[in-house]
């Protein structure tokens, strides 16, 4: 995985809409990548139904939350409105697990990425990693807001 | 915006929802969760003091917020429990009706319940307890933890 002090890998990929979104974009925001293994599958679905319930707080400490899979576009659309999340999702599906291997967050015997998350700075700069040790293994919510504090965010 | 920080799980509180006598389970738990209802009738089995934090996940389980405000509302007619184990019991009927008719089956007030149920008092009394599991790292329902320490379903 990508360490914390290191630059962020600039990416560019569409949303959930299809819209291509840049790391570039969140320049003098903050920004958590959450980079889960596939939209539908149960744990993933437990993961991000979780988060969404504290999305309010999350971006009310200034952080912007993108969740990233190798799913497509479309899937991720039909996904966020089965699980009703209003969370943003990017599609790293082609080349497939492009960006996520930039990050050191693809698993290629699985071909998907991991269960990760990376605070991303105003600068550009990755702030905080969280690799969980095996995928079915869902990061709280509390470290998001554990890594916040930490970094500053008020 | 620390509110959410990793805590350890709260300690009993006088207005935790307790039931039985035995070895102390405290189980977040999500009221329209099917998982929860296969695991509830376990876990309401075991010769353990269980008590039951409230854990709704609105996004996934729309009715959950409105079963759990249900539930506390119950509870201040001294029928949280029997509430909860109907609800798990019977997860194909928890619409308003289904409530009352619920509610009037367990001889509660059906005036003071209906009204309880949609106070802020209540809904601040589920958050309460759905906050704490965050900050204990709850992350999926229902999560079970013994002695201050996450224990997998299996394990009980």
């Amino acid at each position: 995985m990508i360490a914390a002090g290191e630059p962020a890998p600039d990416f560019t990929l569409p949303n959930h809409k299809g819209e291509q979104v840049s790391l570039s974009d969140f320049r003098g925001r903050k920004l958590m990548l959450v980079f889960y293994p596939a939209d539908f599958s149960p744990v993933c679905t437990d993961q991000l139904s979780v988060y969404q319930e504290v999305l309010g707080q999350i971006e009310e400490a200034g952080v912007q939350l993108y969740g990233v899979s190798v799913d497509s576009s479309w899937t991720h659309n039909a996904f966020r409105k089965k699980l009703g999340i209003e969370i943003p999702l990017l599609a790293d599906f082609h080349p497939k697990g492009e960006v996520s291997s930039k990050f050191g967050a693809y698993l290629e015997d699985w071909g998907t990425t991991n269960r990760s998350l990376v605070l991303i700075d105003e600068e550009g700069i990755v702030r905080w990693v969280h690799e969980s040790p095996s995928v079915v293994e869902i990061p709280g919510a509390n470290l998001i807001f554990d890594a916040l504090a930490e970094s500053g965010a008020t | 915006m620390s509110e959410l920080t990793s805590a350890a799980v709260p300690a009993l509180a006088p207005d935790d929802h307790v039931r039985g006598e035995g070895a102390e389970l405290i189980v977040y738990a999500d009221l329209a969760c099917p998982h929860c209802a296969a695991a509830w009738e376990r876990i309401a089995a075991l010769p353990k003091r269980i008590v039951f934090r409230h854990f709704p996940v609105a996004s996934k389980h729309p009715r959950a917020p409105a079963l759990h405000a249900a539930a506390e509302a119950a509870g201040s007619q001294g029928s949280f429990f029997e509430l909860v184990d109907s609800l798990f019991a019977d997860r194909g009927h928890v619409d308003d009706p289904h409530l009352w008719k619920r509610a009037e089956a367990l001889g509660l007030d059906l005036e003071r319940f209906n009204e309880e149920r949609r106070s802020e008092t209540v809904a601040a009394r589920v958050r309460r307890d759905f906050e704490s599991g965050i900050r204990a790292g709850v992350a999926a329902t229902p999560t079970v933890f013994r002695d201050s320490r996450q224990v997998p379903l299996g394990e009980l």
